[in-house]
């Protein structure tokens, strides 16, 4: 294909991706330095008030925003600040004096080192469940009768195909003071629970929610990948002698090792964006992850503010991370292409 | 089992753990899904009982005069079951007969849609009217056994305007779909033709933007979206838009997000079709787009109708994006659900955000049961294939 025509055929979706993924992820890097403020300016104000004889009248000086003399609104200035939001979301000094002083507590009172440790948990948590539980439920069903195979499938994609928010709220509504399985366990255990008052058990809640929704996603890779193991090997394993788990060890997890790479990579990828799971039980109060962090400060303040400074200096963080978290995946898929090109 | 070789067989025991297992994850897969739906049909006593068979069979929702008899059951079962039936045999030959050669595609969402409405004329108006006419001829048959009532989905479709949201829902996933596939058919079938290594690095650079968390680009939106109209206006002059609350302008960022997936998608199955097909075309004297045009898509549907699953799924779950570019006057469902929380002070407000949450993913439901097959193709496509 000419190279002509191949920007023909990419053109457009290139067009697009540039528009809406380049073109922000540098407007968001430049925003990080600047912060935008109205022009303020202070001014002498005497308000006087009715009383005898004379009036009683005080003068103060007020800061009021300057406004545009034609419309109306107020005037801004952008400046450039340097790391200052960076700082602000960070705050180096107080995680310092924090972590010196080895106080938990206190750098967990920071937002962003507390979204930072949720996250990460969250993340290296599920990874390992969610390839072990897909890979049992493909073995699994792998050994079950062919013709209950398709109802089970279908059963199983449900969570994963379900809305991630609807699917939090189904659990937390399971799970809610009055919600069946919160009064089935006081019954057995005899006490009151809350199971959204303290962070730990949310927590838990969102592991097993995120386990839930991901494993079906294994679970279809990696029975697609068993129906393509070699039978010989598997045969000439068993005429060696190797005991069930020892076929399972050293026949069929190799063979799948690749479909565990490329779902341990995407699982990377979704975990660490973790935020649909925070909106639906409601835990904003209690746990939150990076990309909450950047989403609260986007949202409208009270008097209709948004700290688009603070949200692009750590949206800027919440990418390094990632990229961080992804150099050494991406090292071996580079590796694995020039191998396989040589 | 007979025809397995002796050694292969399994113990009893491992057979028994494994199915034990595995009913144990069935059960846990479909539990919150099953136990909401039950919620949203009882009254609010029922709906949070502390026994679970007063969820199930609704004591409450029943004395107040909601419910089903034996009769409703067997007979709501058995339209249901012939329902099922005619959709999967007498309807696709309709279809074939009746659409004109060339568009069975169209013929099958006019046919769906026209079965849809078919449908619920049928089981919402005329046997709920045959049974009120029924049920109290029959004695204890026509007696409600089972509590049931649609009141909640009344209030929430109704009296709050649901629906609303509903055809805004639709209007931004129809059109990411859409544009998605339209664009991403294109550069899917271009990167799968072109092995130059411009072709690698743009793969490469599409799976990083795979990974950025969407909330990055959303601080880069905001602040251009709230002031458009100021930064547009030297361009445009005074009837430059607010980008801001624009479900155009959130159809455009949810499709350039969903691009980096679905050209790479496409791709994966553009490379499935051996390449003789279009070097057969070209020495026929097409040029390479009416080789895509006319030879190449007609045996892409399947590919192109598993992505475009996916693409609907990524736009019709989102809640970050567009709760945060939408404005209340056109919010999609998904977000909308979230402004039930403030009001969710009563157990009947909880019941109401129930039934909407349920109105949600029925359309899922549907989805999985029809389109099984693709969207497990679709998920293997990526990973099986490399």
């Amino acid at each position: 294909m000419k190279f002509k025509t191949f920007i023909w055929f990419v053109g457009p979706s290139l067009f697009l991706m540039l528009l809406f993924i380049a073109l922000p992820l540098y407007a968001v890097l430049m925003g990080s330095f600047q912060v935008t403020q109205p022009v303020m300016q202070t001014v002498e104000v005497e308000s006087c008030s009715a009383g005898f004889l004379a009036q009683t009248c005080t003068t103060e000086v007020r800061t009021i925003p300057v406004l545009d003399e034609e419309t109306g609104d107020m005037l801004t200035t952008t400046e450039w600040v340097g790391w200052l939001s960076y700082e602000r979301v960070l705050e180096p000094q107080r995680a310092w004096a924090a972590i010196t002083s080895l106080n938990y507590g206190a750098l967990m009172q920071i937002d962003f080192w507390a979204a930072l440790r949720f996250t990460l948990m969250f993340t290296f948590i599920t990874l390992p469940l969610v390839i072990g539980v897909g890979l049992a439920i493909a073995l699994a069903v792998n050994n079950a009768a062919k013709s209950i195979r398709g109802p089970i499938i279908f059963i199983s994609l449900l969570p994963f195909i379900i809305t991630p928010v609807i699917g939090s709220l189904s659990i937390y509504w399971l799970f809610v003071g009055d919600g069946i399985l919160t009064r089935g366990i006081e019954n057995l255990l005899d006490r009151d629970i809350a199971m959204f008052a303290q962070a730990w058990t949310i927590e838990l809640l969102m592991l097993f929610y995120r386990v839930w929704h991901v494993a079906p996603f294994a679970f279809v890779i990696f029975y697609a990948g068993l129906q393509t193991v070699n039978q010989d090997t598997l045969e000439s394993a068993i005429i060696d002698g190797a005991s069930r788990w020892d076929r399972l060890k050293y026949v069929v997890i190799p063979h799948l090792m690749p479909l565990i790479v490329f779902i341990a990579l995407i699982h990377l990828m979704d975990a660490y964006r973790v935020f649909d799971e925070i909106v639906g039980f409601r835990a904003e109060a209690h746990v939150t992850s990076l990309q909450y962090l950047t989403f609260n400060f986007l949202q409208p303040d009270d008097a209709g503010n948004r700290a688009f400074s603070r949200a692009s200096a750590s949206s800027m963080l919440t990418m390094v991370g990632i990229v961080i978290l992804l150099i050494p995946l991406l090292r071996r898929t580079w590796r694995d292409h020039k191998g396989s090109s040589h | 089992m007979s025809d397995t070789p002796r050694a292969m067989r399994q113990p009893f025991g491992l057979r028994l753990g494994s199915a034990a297992f595995l009913a144990f994850w069935c059960l846990l897969a479909a539990f919150p899904i099953v136990w909401i739906t039950l919620m949203s049909f009882k009254s609010p006593v029922d709906a949070f009982a502390a026994n679970p068979f007063d969820v199930i069979l609704g004591p409450v929702t029943r004395e107040r005069g909601n419910g089903l008899s034996v009769l409703d059951i067997a007979l709501g079962l058995v339209v249901l079951f012939f329902a099922i039936k005619l959709a999967f045999s007498w309807l696709p030959g309709r279809v074939k007969a009746w659409s004109p050669a060339g568009q069975v595609w169209a013929g099958w969402i006019i046919g769906a849609m026209a079965y849809g409405v078919a449908f619920i004329f049928a089981f919402f108006l005329v046997l709920p009217f045959i049974l009120g006419l029924l049920n109290p001829i029959l004695g204890p048959l026509g007696t409600p056994i089972v509590g049931l009532t649609t009141e909640h989905y009344q209030t929430i479709w109704i009296e709050r305007g649901f629906y609303n949201n509903f055809i805004n829902s639709l209007i931004v996933v129809g059109g990411t779909v859409t544009i998605s596939l339209t664009i991403g058919t294109l550069a899917g079938y271009g990167l799968a033709r072109s092995g130059s290594n411009i072709a690698f690095w743009i793969l490469i650079v599409a799976l990083i933007f795979r990974a950025l968390p969407h909330s990055v680009l959303l601080a880069g939106y905001l602040p251009v979206f709230v002031n458009s109209a100021e930064i547009l206006r030297p361009w445009l002059g005074d009837n430059a838009p607010t980008l801001y609350g624009q479900p155009l302008a959130v159809i455009a960022v949810l499709v350039s997000i969903n691009q980096p997936f679905t050209i790479w998608m496409l791709r994966s199955f553009f490379q499935n079709i051996p390449n003789e097909l279009d070097e057969a075309a070209r020495v026929d004297g097409c040029t390479h787009f009416q080789a895509f045009r006319w030879v190449i898509m007609p045996v892409m549907w399947p590919g192109v109708i598993t992505t475009g699953l996916f693409s609907f799924l990524l736009a019709y779950n989102d809640y970050l994006i567009t709760a945060l570019l939408l404005d209340g006057t056109n919010q999609t469902m998904v977000p909308a659900i979230a402004g039930f929380f403030n009001r969710e002070t009563t157990t009947t407000d909880q019941v109401v955000a129930v039934a909407a949450a349920v109105s949600i993913i029925a359309p899922l439901f549907l989805l999985v049961m029809i389109f099984q097959r693709q969207i497990v193709s679709g998920l293997t496509a990526g990973a099986v294939k490399g």
